[in-house]
């Protein structure tokens, strides 16, 4: 269970993105954010697992309130956070597998990851994840020989790995075409259900037109191209 | 135009000693015209090797310093006050020339290849830190930003988010630096600082203009050798997996 308490972030400019948002994700659900640009559904993400320091509010995950936590209690906080980017953001020079393996840095110590060392469970276990998503025979290929659809299925591979309680997707679909992206959305909600995660899934880019013309979850299903469990306007 | 006859005419060329040391310009050219590789053999055997030994080891070393340096001097990785520290030791660092660092630390350590040692790789990390500060300022940030939301530490989120991005231009710049220091090793012999430079000083001081020749056609040949080895290897680095 997730839940945000009166999270407010206002930046150094001046611009208040969150205004006192509170919301609740019990686990096994997948909530879809939409909202024009700039209605800061990217900084209520970064605000969860602290990757922008929230201004004020708290964040509970299972229990643990995140925005207390010190610099060691949140890196154990965050493997618990799988997040997934619009750039799919790989470690472009690194095989798949690699990238996929860099979601158990959080659990394995440093000396291990730097020769490249990994646990035969995590490497078992990434093989597994990579099998799943179809991407089994490029394990070895450089990230940046993938293609979107297939780089964004690594990114999903690095979460998954992470073994997380709750996802954030940063507008997972945005640089995708849009068969791709139903594709892409649509194993998310399958995995989803599959473990049981939450999720909280930001959309960019719909105009106040369509937001007027399709309220709520038929407006989520229209970009989504699978229905989410739950739909939430940010304006 | 008047300036420039007025400008002429106040040059005082003293034509006899002209004429003189066209004699010895005439000699200079005939010596260089047969260099004497022998007579001298051993001399530049030890210069050149003595060379290269200042030049790697100085490379390596300016390389293993310039790392943290450049890595504290990118501010989109490095708290505030390391990033001053760091910014600071680079700037005072580059207002110093290369031959003066050099001229000070003969004067302090006395003649040899230490001082040499130290002034080039002094030299590789005032050049590198503040080239590879550059690079990861102008790195791809959800890359390390990934890393970071898996819970990486600061470490991992160097090894993994950052390093795998610099990396080419790391082994570039580190590559083009052993060339330069190659070069700069040659000439900091000439203020006593060891090598082949002061091999190169002896011969003019005693005026074997023949074995000078040597010398500089030998510099030449192991640069032009060095050259064309690492042309091929800097291809190879830019497509491995880290």
């Amino acid at each position: 269970m997730l839940r945000l308490e009166k999270l407010t972030k206002i930046y150094k400019t001046g611009d208040k993105a969150l205004n006192a948002v509170d919301l609740e994700v019990p686990q096994g659900q997948v909530l879809a954010l939409i909202g024009p640009s700039g209605a800061g559904k990217s900084t209520l993400i970064r605000c969860i697992n602290r990757l922008v320091e929230p201004t004020s509010g708290t964040v509970t995950l299972d229990g643990t309130e995140l925005t207390g936590l010190g610099s060691g209690g949140l890196r154990k906080a965050r493997r618990r956070m799988g997040m997934i980017f619009q750039e799919y953001a790989l470690v472009e020079r690194l095989t798949v597998m690699k990238n996929v393996l860099s979601g158990r840095l959080g659990y394995v110590p440093f000396w291990r990851t730097l020769l490249r060392t990994f646990p035969q469970s995590d490497v078992d276990e990434a093989f597994r994840q990579l099998d799943r998503v179809g991407l089994l025979e490029m394990a070895d290929k450089r990230a940046d020989e993938l293609s979107g659809g297939q780089r964004q299925r690594v990114g999903i591979c690095r979460v998954l790995i992470q073994n997380p309680a709750v996802l954030l997707e940063d507008e997972p679909t945005a640089s995708l075409d849009p068969k791709t992206s139903r594709q892409i959305m649509r194993l998310i909600c399958e995995l989803c259900e599959e473990r049981n995660l939450a999720a909280i899934v930001n959309i960019h880019g719909v105009a106040k037109t369509a937001l007027r013309q399709f309220p709520g979850p038929a407006l989520a299903a229209h970009c989504f191209g699978a229905l989410p469990d739950r739909c939430l306007c940010l304006d | 135009m008047l300036y420039l006859i007025a400008a002429f005419a106040s040059i005082d060329v003293n034509w006899s000693w002209v004429y003189e040391g066209l004699d010895r310009g005439w000699k200079f050219i005939v010596a260089f015209a047969n260099p004497d590789f022998t007579s001298r053999a051993t001399d530049i055997k030890e210069g050149l090797i003595e060379n290269a030994v200042i030049t790697i080891v100085s490379t390596v070393v300016g390389i293993a310093v310039s790392i943290p340096i450049g890595l504290g001097a990118a501010r989109n990785i490095s708290a505030l006050p390391v990033y001053l520290v760091c910014r600071a030791i680079v700037a005072i660092s580059r207002s110093l020339n290369g031959i003066v660092v050099a001229i000070l630390l003969v004067a302090i350590l006395g003649f040899g290849p230490l001082a040499s040692f130290l002034t080039l790789s002094f030299a590789t990390i005032v050049f590198l830190s503040k080239l590879l500060a550059e690079e990861i300022e102008d790195m791809d940030k959800v890359q390390a930003e990934a890393i970071r939301a898996t819970g990486g530490s600061w470490l991992q989120r160097f090894d993994y988010g950052v390093f795998p991005q610099i990396v080419p231009r790391l082994i570039g710049l580190s590559i083009y630096r052993l060339d330069i220091n190659f070069r700069e090793s040659a000439v900091l012999g000439l203020v006593g600082a060891g090598g082949i430079g002061a091999t190169l000083n002896t011969a003019f001081d005693r005026y074997e203009f023949d074995t000078a020749a040597a010398i500089l056609l030998m510099i030449t040949a192991q640069l032009w050798c060095w050259n064309t080895s690492r042309v091929s290897s800097a291809r190879r680095c830019n497509d491995g997996d880290l």
